[in-house]
Order: structure tokens, then sequence, then C-alpha cells
């Protein structure tokens, strides 16, 4: 048998993949003062792979034997990772430059994590799934490494990597187990097989599905697993952590959605309640840490691990008849959640260039010497909170509501949620009080064009996602992945 | 014919290592030996599987997941060297800048 491969389906991909060889070898050609080129060759292959990705809008296709599939859901997060991409390259450019780091590795890198981003949402099979995560977080080990020189990069590359060896470790054993049990890799035969007769195996495929989520729990950093992001978004570059917070982070839910959704859904009622715990502890542990933190970047990596159990909650509704309002409800919140993440880290990477501590208290005086960051980071911080008039509203209701309709354990939850949110307030308007309020030194801050260009794209997309929210919310095909 | 039971124990006990290993050891070096233990317990699942199911797809991943051990070993050893180079110590727990 000659298995026939579909090229338009995975084009975004081949496009990728031949943009990061060509960076690699053409800055070896380069010269140093003009090494930066590898970043506008970099923003001509994801934006030639966004145009590839924009013709298969409303594709249904299937290829490598059925485990790949390009369906709506897929087309969806790659538009949406692709966009991230090119956000991320925004914000490296000067960032790197001017620290003369290995521009040219870093790009390679940066793309090649993509790629894996890119097929996550693709990978509807259990060895798909481990290339495209492994893909994710191998390149991101090493560029959170990447000041070379400096310690406390070194100790983030070094957390990360072992945390993410570890956790592919835990979830690779898991996935052997599901092998074991339903004879398949592919999601949609396990899930068929799991909703069958187990023949006593009911308690080996418990355990399996326990291992895999664990080894996910680690990725995206939910409570008890969540030590290693605070240190090593601290000690990554800021470009670095921008991508690892927004990008990685929900390739690793996409990854959660598909195998949780499609391959374990007949098992919900047991994992159900495990996600409810993590989600309840992930984001009260979050809150409660960040209200102590004096640090920017540490701020928005509990920040980020309190939103990661908002984003955990809709898991711990499957099974109640609310699947897809659930399932729709987790998607809209992880985008909604990535560009105000990555709005607040363009302030951030803008504020590093005055201040490479990033205490909050660099922020002093923010509005007067750099009104337009200043007002976009106020936005950013009230839409993370989850208050109108911002996009972060509409992520936290669509949760809410799902929890409701769930009843039962879902209302407990949606609670929790709302005072959550409430904490959450204090620390995150700490940051524009600061900018407002506190007199900080009178200097005009200049911040590179594209990263304000990047603030204030963010900063708009998150208002007008609050006024219209049918922009994100109602993507009808984003449920076809669940059968309720 | 070895018994399928048999296979799956000894690869608990190998991934039981593994991790024990992860948890203990302070030399950098050895926590990677100690994950390659917990990825060969997932090949030897693997392939016992895939004799037990009668279905290639095991094999296949196995050898996919040897492959990408060999690669995080090559990182992992990457960021163990930059470490020595700039401590001159590989102990996993002296590396400790960044705190709460």
């Amino acid at each position: 048998m000659n298995p026939t491969i579909d090229y338009h389906a995975i084009l975004p991909e081949l496009i990728l993949s031949g943009t990061l060889v060509v960076v690699l070898v053409v800055d070896v050609f380069l010269r140093p003062p003009r090494k930066w080129l590898a970043m506008p060759l970099s923003f001509a292959g994801v934006l030639a792979a966004f145009v590839a990705t924009l013709t298969l809008i409303g594709a249904d296709r299937t290829t490598f034997g059925g485990s790949y599939h390009v369906d709506p859901f897929a087309v969806l997060f790659k538009v949406f990772f692709l966009s991230v991409a090119m956000i991320v390259l925004f914000l490296s450019l000067r960032y790197f430059r001017e620290g003369r780091y290995y521009q040219g590795e870093y790009y390679f890198l940066l793309l090649s994590s993509v790629l894996g981003c890119v097929m996550m949402p693709s990978s509807r099979d259990l060895l798909m799934l481990f290339i495209s995560l492994e893909l994710v977080s191998a390149p991101a080990f090493l560029i959170a490494a990447f000041r070379k020189n400096d310690p406390r990069s070194n100790e983030a590359g070094l957390k990360f990597f072992l945390i993410g060896v570890l956790s592919s470790a835990v979830m690779l054993y898991g996935m052997s187990l599901i092998y074991g049990v339903t004879g398949s890799t592919n999601l949609y035969e396990i899930g068929k097989a799991l909703a069958g007769h187990l023949g006593g195996q009911e308690t080996l495929a418990l355990a399996a599905i326990l291992f895999v989520v664990t080894g996910f729990a680690f990725k995206v950093s939910a409570f008890p697993f969540q030590f290693w992001a605070p240190d090593t978004y601290e000690g990554a570059p800021v470009p670095v952590t921008a991508f690892l917070a927004s990008a990685s982070k929900a390739a690793g839910f996409t990854g959660l959605l598909q195998l949780m959704f499609v391959a374990f859904i007949h098992q919900a009622a047991f994992w159900g309640p495990v996600f409810a715990a993590f989600s309840i502890f992930t984001m009260s542990i979050g809150n409660l840490v960040a209200l102590q933190q004096r640090q920017a970047v540490r701020l928005l990596a509990y920040s980020s691990i309190a939103q990661a159990g908002y984003m955990l909650l809709p898991f711990a509704l499957a099974g109640h008849g609310v699947d897809k309002e659930a399932f729709a409800a987790a998607v809209t919140y992880i985008l909604i959640y990535a560009i105000m993440n990555l709005g607040a880290f363009a302030v951030v990477v803008a504020v590093s260039r005055k201040s490479s501590a990033l205490l909050i208290a660099d922020f002093a005086g923010l509005m007067r010497n750099a009104p337009l960051l200043a007002l976009a980071m106020t936005i950013f911080m009230v839409s993370l909170a989850g208050v109108p008039p911002t996009a972060g509203f509409w992520g936290k209701f669509f949760v809410f509501r799902a929890g409701i309709d769930a009843g039962g354990i879902g209302i407990a939850l949606a609670v929790v949620m709302v005072v959550n949110s409430v904490i959450s307030l204090f620390y995150y308007l700490a940051i524009p009080r600061q900018m407002i309020l506190v007199e900080g030194p009178e200097e005009p801050m200049r911040s590179p064009a594209l990263v304000t260009f990047v603030a204030a794209l963010a900063a708009a997309a998150v208002i007008a996602v609050f006024v219209y929210p049918d922009l994100i919310a109602h993507f009808p095909p984003l449920s076809t992945l669940v059968g309720s | 014919m070895i018994r399928l039971p048999l296979v799956l124990f000894f690869s608990a006990v190998l991934f039981s290592t593994g991790v024990y290993g992860v948890l203990a050891r302070r030399n950098g070096v050895l926590v990677l030996m100690s994950i390659e233990l917990m990825l060969n317990a997932v090949n030897v699942n693997l392939v016992a599987f895939s004799q037990y199911v009668r279905d290639i797809g095991g094999q296949v991943f196995a050898l996919f997941v040897i492959a990408v051990a060999a690669a995080e070993v090559g990182i992992g050893l990457a960021i163990v060297i930059l470490i020595f180079r700039n401590r001159e110590s590989i102990n996993v727990d002296e590396v400790s800048l960044l705190k709460w």
C-alpha cells in the first residue's frame, strides 16, 4: 500500500519547515551587523504559511492515514498560532538585535516551536500529538536559556527542560498503556474502544488517563505542577516568555482539548472531578501568590497560572450535557487570554529597555512618559481581571455561563471563579496604579515602533471583541469535534 | 514466549526507578539518565503491547520515542554544559537563584 499525502492540507507546515531551514542557511552567509535580516525572512515565511492556512478555511481534509485532520477547529488554531508567531517576531527584533544574541539560531528555534504549535490542533493520533508537543517544547527549552551568560536564564532553561522532559515521560507512559488497552493510537478509534466493553481493563484505562492528564498538567502549569512556570518566565528573555505564556500554553490546551473531548469523553465521569480540583487549586494558588509579587514578569507568570485555572474549568463540565458549550467556552477563553497576555508582554518588552529588573515600581510615571503604552497596559490588566469593557469579560462570561448551565458542581466552580476574579483585581490594578498615580522620573521613553504597534493592535482587539463579541464567540464549527 | 504481565511489571519497575532517580539524584547528568530510564520503560511497554494486540503501530511509536529521546538528551546536555561553564558545578539543587 502506498499512502497518498494531501499536500494542500499540510502546505502551511511545509512552508514553515522550508522557511526555518532557509533561515538557518542564510544566517551563515550574513555578516554580523546584518544578522537581524533573519527576522524579516522568518516573518515572510510565517506570512506565507498564514496565507496558505487561509486557503484551507472551511476544508475538512484527512491525511497520513487518518492521523492528521485539517478541520475548522484545526484551521482556527493554526491561524491563531501563526498570528501569535508574527507578533512574537515583532517583539523579538529589537531585543535580540541590541542584545547581540545568536539571531539566526533564535529565529530558527522559534519557528520550529511554531511549527509544533501549528501541527498540534491537527494531530488526531497519540504519536502525532507526542511529536507536536515535543516540537513545541524542545526548541523552547533552548530559547528560554538563550541569554547564555546570564545564570538566571540558564536556570530558566534547566528547570523548563527537566520539567518538560519529565512530563513527556509521564505522558508517554500513559499513552503506552492506552495503546495497550485499546490497541490503537488514533484518537477516534480510542474513543470508540473506550466507549465499549473493556473486559476488566477499566482500571488500567483510568490509570492511563490519569498519567496522560498529569503530563499535560505540567505543560499547562496546573497546580500542583506549576512551580517551574514563574522561574522559567522570569529567567527567559522577555519575548520568549511572551511566546511561552501564550502560544506554548495554548498548544498544550489544544492537545488536551482533543484528547479529552475526542478520545476520553466516555470516561468524563472519572476525569471531570480531577479537572474540577485542578481548576480550583490552580486559580486560587495562582491568584494568592500573585498578590505578593514585586516583579512584573513574575506577576504575569502567576497571573498566567491563575488564568490556566479558568481555562481548565470547562473541562470539569464535560459529561454534564453541556459538552459543546464547555468546549466552545474553553476555546474562546484560550484565544482571548492569548491576545491580552501578548499585549501585556509587549508593554513589558518596551519597559525592559529601560530597566532589566522589571520591578512593578519601574512602571512608575509611565502614563506621562509613554501615554500610549500605559493606556494599552491598563486595558490589558483590566481585561485579564475580566472587567468590562474588555474582551476578558466575555471570556469569563462564557465559562461562567457554561458552569451555571451544567448545574451541580458547575455552579460551585463558577462561584469560585467569580471570587477569584475579584481577588485578582487587587494585583492586576497594581500596575495601572503605579503607572498613573505614582510619580516617576521624568524621561520620555523611546519604545521600538513595532512593539508599540503590537501593543496598540492588541489593545484595539481587546476593545473590539468586547463591543462585538460575535467576532470570536460564535465560531459555529468550533464544536464539530464534540458530538453531544 | 514471555507472558505480558511479566513484561509490564518489568517496565513498571524501570519507570519507577527512573522517577526515583529524577527525584533523588542531584547530579544533572544522572537526572538525564533517569529520564532515559523512564522513556525506555515506555518503549518496553509499547513493544510488548504491539506484540500482544498484533499491531505494528506500537513499534513505530517506539522508534519515534527513541529518536525524540536522543534529541532531548542532546538539548539537555547542552543546557547542563552551559550551566557547568557558568558555575563549575552541575548540582541541580544549587541552581536556585529564582525564588518566589
